[in-house]
């Protein structure tokens, strides 16, 4: 009897699950096909292969195009560099501040947390107007330190490491470290890192994922093609070869499987991280 | 964690501990803080400034006073903006958060095997970036070639393949991808929420005979609370600076008749399309004051809930 209730509970999930894959799939299957195939099949093209499909009309034609044809590899380059000098700088700067709210005892403590949670508030898109100027004032636009710069120091990192921090790492060896003479540098790297492990992952991903995805800033940034990471880089094919689905398709796949794979390594450490400041909070 | 590390018994009392220099703190918050006063306050003064000024790029500028906000509060264009944001707010509150809640619900009961495989497959979708997301849904609504369409014709032989999900239907279709894209994020949080939730409580009440229903409302609901508002909260932040996923959705503009406007689009269109960021810094500020109004109310709201 309480096995049978379990059906209809498993068919929602498995449902929703599907429903969830199936934009995935199309993405996939879309990619491997030519443009004639992409119009009379829905997912695989049809024939007398296994399971009835023409495996042998699958091609990789679409991913070739990509390489030679268009300045994929360069933008793929571009956006692995931007997002880890962003996500490992911004992570040692959200972890150096929070510690320093977290641990230390000091005039002006109470002030500097109010501005970081003043801070939570401020709506990003407030900021593209004057920031754009301000860019342009330091002579920082088409280039890159214009948009790491900015996103080094994301007041919501320098409270989630606090929030993990004054729980996590125990004064009494802190204090037992300086008795033994060690620097606070060396303490900080040594003893409080290592304690906040997951919270490191967790935010190095957030930070990965924020850079790798945006799509705004380096809009608005930069300007010259070669410079461009992939999400502007993708937009743009789109708008020169609108119809041409199948190398849309395998550009959209290109851009996200790094990011997917990145989230397979250190899944456990994220979710674990994401949640750990709402609950318990 | 290791939270139990012990203090060196050998060690002095604790008050011979050296004290940390003066200058520690400082040194660690440094870098936060010369960022923030740099990208974060002092463009914040800027833009309050720039929003009483009219420019034309970010070269010449003139004091304008209030003409901007008043010129404002009459743009039939930033209505529309307002009015469309403020829709999709709702729905994102009243639908999307509404399905991650019951992925969680599903997810928590306690015969489910495989629940890691599931999570992970609920998640996935948030790791796509909303450009890339904007892309594949922009092919998915296509009129005949879109696999919505298709499908739901295959399905239903009366649906029409031809329906113009992005040209008539703008707002739904943000609906759909926005579902897609966020409900297994905030299935995360509930479901963090869920497993503080009290089992025994549960099991003796449906022991007393309380449907399921009743002992959500009673027993999982006030359990749940901080962080519903708290998502609650997030929603409505992220969704009033919606604007990457209709822009590319709509092929890089507002969409017919501005039925994609939203009002960060109609920001980053005044000012970056026609230059004139003081008018859009006047749109960012007033963006802003809503944003915080609307924190404030929920706040209110939600400690008048829990008395």
């Amino acid at each position: 009897m309480r096995r049978l209730a379990l059906v209809p509970l498993y068919a929602a999930l498995v449902t929703f699950a599907v429903l969830t894959l199936i934009p995935f799939a199309w993405m996939l299957t879309s990619s491997l096909k030519s443009q004639h195939d992409f119009f009379t099949s829905f997912f695989l093209p049809r024939g007398d292969g296994f399971l009835g499909v023409a495996w042998d009309r699958l091609t990789l034609v679409n991913f070739r195009r990509l390489f030679s044809e268009f300045p994929l590899g360069r933008a793929m380059l571009n956006s692995f560099f931007l997002a880890s000098v962003t996500s490992s700088l911004a992570t040692l700067a959200c972890a150096m501040g929070g510690y320093g709210l977290a641990k230390f005892n000091f005039r002006g403590r109470t002030a500097l947390t109010w501005l970081v949670l003043g801070a939570l508030i401020v709506p990003g898109s407030l900021l593209i107007a004057p920031g754009y100027q301000l860019l342009w004032q330091f002579g920082l636009l088409n280039s890159y330190a214009g948009l790491i710069l900015p996103a080094l120091a994301p007041a919501f990192g320098v409270f989630l490491f606090r929030q993990a921090m004054l729980n996590t790492v125990p004064n009494e060896l802190l204090e037992s470290a300086r008795i033994d003479g060690a620097g606070e540098f060396r303490i900080f790297f040594t003893i409080v890192i290592p304690l906040v492990r997951p919270m490191i992952g967790a935010f190095l991903m957030i930070t990965f994922l924020g850079a790798w995805n945006n799509f705004i800033g380096p809009q608005i940034v930069l300007h010259q093609p070669e410079v461009l990471p992939l999400s502007v880089t993708i937009n743009n094919l789109r708008g020169l070869y609108a119809t041409d689905y199948g190398l849309i398709m395998s550009g959209t796949l290109v851009s996200i499987a790094p990011v997917m794979c990145l989230f397979l390594l250190l899944q456990r450490e994220f979710i674990s991280g994401l949640t750990s400041g709402a609950v318990k909070g | 964690m290791s939270r139990s590390t012990p203090p060196l018994a050998s060690r002095g009392p604790r008050a011979s501990a050296p004290p940390f220099p003066r200058w520690a703190p400082w040194a660690f918050t440094a870098p936060f803080l010369i960022l923030f006063l740099l990208f974060t306050l002092w463009p914040l003064a800027q833009s309050l400034l720039l929003s009483f000024q009219q420019t034309f790029g970010p070269k010449s500028t003139a004091f304008v006073g209030w003409s901007n906000f008043r010129f404002l509060l009459h743009d039939p264009l930033f209505w529309q903006a307002l009015r469309n944001t403020a829709l999709y707010t709702v729905g994102a509150v009243f639908v999307q958060l509404p399905v991650a809640l019951g992925l969680a619900l599903l997810l928590n009961h306690p015969a489910v095997r495989g629940r890691a495989i599931f999570r992970l497959i609920f998640f996935a979708p948030s790791l796509v970036g909303l450009v890339f997301v904007g892309i594949m849904f922009a092919q998915i609504f296509q009129k005949r070639t879109g696999l919505l369409n298709a499908g739901l014709h295959a399905l239903l032989p009366s649906w029409d393949p031809e329906f113009a999900w992005l040209d008539e239907h703008v707002m739904p279709s943000l609906l759909l991808a926005s579902v897609w894209l966020y409900a297994g994020f905030n299935m995360i949080y509930f479901l963090a929420a869920l497993q503080n939730v009290n089992r025994e409580l549960l099991d003796a009440a449906q022991l007393d005979g309380a449907g399921p229903w009743a002992r959500f409302r009673h027993i999982v609901l006030p359990e749940i609370r901080p962080v519903a508002a708290f998502v609650v909260l997030l929603s409505v932040i992220g969704s009033f600076q919606l604007f990457e996923l209709p822009w590319v959705l709509l092929d890089n503009s507002a969409g017919p008749a501005n039925r994609g406007l939203t009002v960060v689009m109609y920001l980053y269109q005044t000012g970056f399309l026609v230059g004139d960021l003081g008018y859009a810094s006047a749109i960012g500020w007033l963006l802003g004051l809503l944003l915080v109004g609307a924190a404030i109310a929920q706040m209110r709201l939600n400690r008048r809930e829990e008395n």
